[in-house]
C-alpha cells in the first residue's frame, strides 16, 4: 500500500487516489502550428523511466484535487508531493 | 541431441538417470554473431529457434541478464487463446494456435498444451451483443467461437454464481473451445534446448550495458561479459524495453506497468476451462496440480518492482469471489508480479526501427505468453528478411503516428486504466 501525502489533506492511503500518468508531458501550445511529431510526443510517447518519475494523481476520494507526486518506479519510495500548479 | 522418449526414459532409468545430456550449454560469448537476440524469455528463445529452423541462421546468441525463463514467461497465467475481433490480432494469434498444437512434437518437449476452452462471461444484453459481434468476427477469420446462453454456461460451470439477486448476473458467454493453457516453463526450456542444439549460444547472467551505433547502423552491443559485434540485433525484453530504448535514445509508445497473479492451495478438480469475469478484469483456471490460477488488473501506476501491491489483489479477488463464490473458502498459496510493456493501443510492436539492423519486439501488454510461438516466428522472419511478415505488418512502430491503431479494447492511450 502506497501512502501519498496530499498537499491539501495530508498523508492518505493509496485507495483514495486515482493515477493520472506522466506529469512531465506537455500539451502543444494552443493556436500554434503543431507538427505530427509534437502530437506523437504528447499523445503516445513516454520515457517511462526506472527510478524517479514525476506523475499525476487525483485525490478522488478526498479533496478531488489533481496533485504531482515524485515516486521511484522501482522501490515505490515517494520523495515529494506538490500541488498541480507547482513545479519541482 | 538426445531425443526425449519413453524408451530413453526407461533406458536411463536403468542407469540411475546419470547419463542424460545437459539440455543446453553455458558458452562464453564469441566476439561476433550474425544475429544477437537480447532477452532470453519465451519470445527471445522462440525467435532464435525459428531463425535457425526456418531461415538457417545459426550464428546467433541470446543475451539474458538473469536466467532464461525467469521473466514473464515464468510469471504468467499460461492462457493461450486467439479470441480477438480485429484482423491483425485474430490472424496472428490463430497462426500461433497452429504452432501451439504441434509444439510438443516440434520441440520434442512436452509443453502440456491443454485446449480446454476459454469462456468470457457476459453480464448484460449489451455485452451479449458485443460478444456476438466479436464471435462473428472471429469466425470470419477461421477462429472457432460459440455464443453460449445462460443455461449453456450453467452446464459447463455450475459452480459460478447463478443466483438471481447478484450485482452482475450471468447472461451468457463467448467461448473459444480451442483455447487453453500450457506448461509455461516447458515452453522456455523446450525452445532453449532446440535452439542450443542448432548452434545458438544461450548466454545467461550477461547484462547489456550499451549499444554501438554508427551512421544510423547497429554494429554491436556492450555487455557485462565484454563487447559483442553483430550484424543484426533483436530486442525481446518486455518489461525492460524502455530501459534499453533509453540507451538507444529512443522514446517508445510504451509504459512499464506491473501485473499480478496468484494461485490458491491445490484442490480437487472443479474447473475444466479458463473463465473470465465480464464485469471487471479477472480470469481463472485450474492447474494440473489443482491450484486455482488467477489474475486480473494491473497495479495501475508505472512500476518496475516485479512485486505487487495488496489493494489491487484485493480488488481482483473480490471480482473472483463474485464470479465463483467458492473461492472465498480457499487459502492463497502464492502471489507474484511481472512487469509489462503497456503499449498505447494495447497491441504489440514487431518491427524494424530507424536504426539499420535493429529490430523491436515489445508492447505485449496482458497477452505475451500465448503469443510466444507466433511472435518468435514472425520476429525471426522480420530479422532474417529485413521486412515484416504479412502477419505482423499491422504491428508496426509507426502506426501511432499514422493513425492505424489496433485498439482491441477501445481504451485509447491509457491501457493501464481498468
Amino acid at each position: 500500500m502506497l501512502h501519498i501525502k496530499c498537499p491539501h489533506c495530508g498523508l492518505r492511503s493509496q485507495n483514495e487516489f486515482s493515477y493520472g500518468g506522466d506529469a512531465t508531458v506537455k500539451r502543444p501550445e494552443l493556436n500554434k502550428e503543431v507538427s505530427d511529431q509534437d502530437w506523437d510526443n504528447f499523445v503516445y510517447l513516454r520515457k517511462s523511466p526506472r527510478g524517479k518519475h514525476l506523475e499525476l494523481w487525483q485525490h478522488i476520494s478526498g479533496c478531488r484535487q489533481w496533485i504531482k507526486v515524485e515516486r521511484d518506479t522501482l522501490t515505490h519510495e515517494i520523495f515529494t508531493t506538490l500541488k498541480a500548479n507547482e513545479e519541482i | 541431441m538426445q531425443k526425449y522418449s519413453v524408451f530413453n526414459l526407461i533406458k536411463n532409468a536403468f542407469k540411475g538417470h546419470k547419463d542424460w545430456e545437459i539440455a543446453w550449454k553455458d558458452p562464453t560469448p564469441k566476439s561476433e554473431y550474425d544475429v544477437v537476440i537480447i532477452g532470453g524469455g519465451g519470445h527471445g528463445l522462440a525467435t532464435a529457434y525459428y531463425l535457425a529452423k526456418e531461415h538457417n541462421i545459426t550464428k546467433v546468441a541470446i543475451i539474458e541478464k538473469g536466467w532464461i525463463g525467469g521473466g514473464n514467461v515464468g510469471r504468467n497465467t499460461t492462457i493461450i487463446r486467439s479470441n480477438y475481433m480485429h484482423d491483425e490480432n485474430g490472424l496472428f494469434s490463430e497462426f500461433g494456435m497452429d504452432l501451439w498444437r504441434n509444439m510438443s512434437q516440434d520441440l520434442n518437449f512436452n509443453v502440456m498444451f491443454s485446449p480446454r476452452g476459454i469462456i468470457n462471461l457476459a453480464h448484460s444484453d449489451a455485452q451479449m451483443n458485443a460478444y456476438s459481434r466479436r464471435g462473428n468476427s472471429m469466425r470470419l477469420n477461421g477462429i472457432d467461437a460459440v455464443l453460449l446462453n445462460r443455461e449453456e454456461v450453467r452446464k459447463i460451470i455450475p459452480m459460478a454464481d447463478f443466483s438471481e439477486n447478484v450485482r452482475f448476473p450471468i447472461f451468457g458467454g463467448l467461448m473459444q473451445p480451442s483455447a487453453g493453457t500450457a506448461r509455461h516453463d516447458a515452453v522456455a526450456w523446450g525452445y532453449a534446448r532446440q535452439a542450443d542444439s542448432m548452434g545458438v549460444d544461450i548466454i545467461q547472467n550477461c547484462e547489456v550495458i550499451g549499444f554501438d551505433v554508427s551512421n544510423g547502423k547497429i554494429l554491436g552491443i556492450r555487455t557485462s561479459k565484454g563487447d559483442i559485434k553483430a550484424k543484426k540485433i533483436g530486442l525481446c525484453v518486455a518489461g525492460s524495453t524502455n530501459i534499453l530504448a533509453e540507451k538507444l535514445n529512443m522514446t517508445l509508445p510504451i509504459e512499464t506497468h506491473l501485473l499480478q497473479a496468484c494461485v490458491s492451495e491445490p484442490i480437487k478438480p472443479i474447473l475444466d476451462n479458463v473463465v473470465t469475469f465480464g464485469a471487471g478484469h479477472f480470469y481463472c483456471s485450474q492447474s494440473d496440480k489443482g491450484e486455482m490460477v488467477m489474475g486480473g488488473d494491473l497495479d495501475g501506476y508505472n512500476s518496475y518492482a516485479q512485486r505487487g501491491n495488496l489493494p489491487t489483489l484485493q480488488h481482483v479477488l473480490t471480482e473472483g469471489i463474485a464470479m465463483f463464490p467458492f473461492l472465498s473458502k480457499l487459502k492463497m498459496l502464492r502471489t507474484w508480479g511481472g512487469i509489462m510493456d503497456m503499449s498505447m493501443d494495447g497491441s504489440p510492436i514487431i518491427d524494424k526501427t530507424h536504426i539499420e539492423g535493429l529490430y523491436l519486439n515489445c508492447g505485449w501488454c496482458y497477452g505475451g505468453f500465448k503469443a510466444t510461438p507466433a511472435s518468435g516466428w514472425t520476429f525471426a522472419h522480420t530479422i532474417a528478411q529485413d521486412r515484416p511478415h504479412k502477419l505482423n505488418e499491422g504491428y508496426s512502430l509507426n502506426r501511432f503516428s499514422t493513425g492505424h491503431l489496433i485498439d482491441e479494447k477501445g481504451l485509447g492511450t491509457k491501457t493501464w486504466i481498468s
